[in-house]
């Protein structure tokens, strides 16, 4: 510091009684409101952790001795399972529709309206329901020529078992909401690159696999991490079809032996834990497709940190 | 007389009720620079862009290398093109646009690679060797692993016009490729393309520059509210226009 003022000093206009060394410097900080909700923020985080602590009824050991057990493990592995079909089925449906959606076919606009229309207005836990009881609707399902001779036929109940209910009633209403995710992103490329594409004749398929989409990605990412997380806990009301995910799991246990403060805590950390991974993978994600831009505009949370640790450790370098 | 690479008759089209193009006749011959000047809304670019379809005509018809452009005749009837016969006939006219597009999420060298390899499915050592050979052309070799957003706005455009050589097209559409560059980057672009004029390139521009109209141009043509009101040398047209529209504008930009 010291060091730098002496050199400045040269030259600096004196005598109208403003320091212009003082100037040099940078303004000092007043951290004091920073300190008060610390302070506060300090309390509250002191309280929860003591009652965390000393309340019995959250039966740590309970809790720790469940969490790793093969019921809930096995729970967690089906509840990841549904999370990744589900997710894959709703992009795919998700990006149809968006297709559809944006064609210059009205037939083809107006049936993606109104499956959109259809999957975000009923609630996902009556679909899942729906689907559920799809034999009491449709006792046989069968394949043929409307009217004429049947290819095959089979019981509902046999076909729709509750894990793909669960993927059909996940999948669909989740298409529904990715199809406008998939549709936003694909209006924010600038028409000109489709131009540009067109003009060097590329035919539609390529200009979309190899110009559109990539760049439409950067808007489409965020929000689908966004529901991918979503979808992980969405999976819980999947319990209703008696499908044995990770919240079902639990809940079997707990119906068999009370402890169900202590299991429901068990099964929420495993939520955490794994929604914790897929913020990071995101992150990595969104870094791959910004990948090109001179600056990648908005950074998430935990971007951001990685950001703010890099500038951290990099200023600490510097230092002697 | 050269041979004939864009014939247009009657031309004309509208945005709504805008009528922007009044009936455009042409002819663009092999090897020729002709440039296309004309105050903004006079239709110009439009017309450019309808000899690759990227509008559609609503009267007259344009013929590229003796091809209708957009329809074909089947038994003697009229029928619109497949988007992938279109593509196809785009496939032999390159274009360079004004705001550059190129395509940001790839490098300058698989911005160049990209058509050949995917349209004209060549082998990709053989597209990469020539988009290598077409980036030092264009003098911008050392940014072939560059991203497009690490450019200046004169490489940018430069980078574009390799990419649609790559292609290695007949015609070459230019719509305004300097205007929007900062003054002391135009040169750059326009010592590429009065190179590539020099190779006998056939070339179709759409500019606001008269020094390049006047020193590269083979054929100047004068478009005002979608009208072709004036053409010829562009020599003898800057000098004395003979209209009374083209020596208005003409009084404003030189």
């Amino acid at each position: 510091m010291n060091d730098i003022t002496s050199i400045s000093h040269a030259g600096l206009v004196t005598g109208d009684g403003i320091d212009r060394a003082l100037l040099l410097g940078r303004p000092h900080r007043h951290h004091g409101l920073q300190w008060l909700t610390a302070g506060i923020v300090l309390i509250v985080v002191f309280l929860v952790g003591y009652s965390l602590v000393t309340n019995p009824r959250f039966e740590w050991g309970v809790v720790f001795g469940w969490f790793t057990s093969q019921r809930l493990f096995g729970g967690l592995l089906r509840t990841l399972e549904l999370t990744a079909i589900s997710m894959a089925v709703g992009i795919a449906v998700g990006v149809a529709l968006a297709l559809a959606r944006l064609s210059s076919n009205f037939v083809l606009t107006a049936v993606a309206s109104f499956f959109v229309w259809l999957f975000r207005g009923v609630p996902v836990f009556v679909q899942l329901l729906f689907w559920g009881f799809i034999a009491a609707i449709y006792p046989r399902i069968s394949m043929g020529i409307p009217f004429g001779p049947q290819f095959f036929s089979v019981d509902a109940n046999t076909l729709i078992t509750p894990f793909l209910a669960a993927i059909l009633g996940l999948g669909l209403n989740e298409g529904a909401y990715m199809s406008e995710i998939v549709r936003a992103g694909l209006l924010s490329v600038n028409r000109g690159q489709t131009e540009a594409a067109k003009a060097l004749g590329m035919r539609r398929f390529t200009i979309l696999w190899r110009i559109v989409l990539p760049q439409a990605m950067k808007i489409i990412i965020p929000p689908t991490g966004n529901q991918t997380i979503s979808m992980l806990k969405t999976t819980s009301l999947v319990s209703v079809l008696a499908f044995p995910e990770l919240l079902y799991s639990a809940q079997l246990v707990y119906s068999a032996n009370f402890k169900t403060i202590p299991l429901l805590i068990a099964a929420s950390l495993w939520y955490l834990l794994v929604t914790s991974v897929l913020s990071f993978g995101q992150f990595y994600i969104e870094r791959h497709f910004n990948r090109g831009s001179a600056k990648s505009g908005q950074m998430s949370a935990l971007a951001r940190f990685a950001e703010i640790r890099r500038l951290w450790t990099s200023k600490e370098e510097v230092r002697p | 007389m050269t041979d004939v690479v864009v014939e247009a008759r009657g031309v004309s089209m509208s945005f709504g009720l805008v009528q922007v193009l009044k009936g455009i006749d042409l002819t663009i011959h092999r090897g020729e620079v002709t440039c296309i000047i004309g105050p903004s809304g006079s239709g110009k670019s439009t017309f450019l862009r309808c000899i690759n379809q990227l509008e559609t005509l609503d009267g007259g018809y344009i013929m590229v290398d003796g091809q209708p452009v957009g329809v074909k005749i089947k038994n003697g009837r009229l029928e619109a093109q497949t988007y992938a016969e279109a593509a196809r006939s785009r496939e032999n006219i390159g274009m360079v646009f004004q705001s550059f597009n190129l395509f940001p999420h790839m490098t300058v060298l698989e911005n160049v690679c990209e058509a050949p390899i995917r349209v004209k499915k060549e082998k990709r050592e053989v597209v990469r060797k020539r988009a290598v050979a077409l980036l030092d052309r264009v003098g911008l070799s050392a940014k072939a692993h560059a991203y497009p957003a690490a450019l200046s706005g004169g490489q940018q455009q430069r980078v574009a016009i390799a990419r649609a050589l790559a292609m290695e097209p007949r015609l070459m559409l230019f719509d305004e490729p300097t205007s929007a560059l900062d003054p002391e980057l135009v040169g750059e672009v326009l010592d590429v393309m009065r190179g590539l004029a020099d190779a006998g390139m056939t070339m179709v521009v759409v500019t606001h520059e008269m020094g390049f109209a006047r020193e590269v141009g083979d054929h100047l043509i004068f478009m005002d509210n979608g009208c072709v009101v004036e053409q010829g040398d562009p020599k003898s047209v800057l000098r004395s226009p003979q209209h009374q529209r083209t020596k208005q504008f003409l009084a404003k930009v030189l």
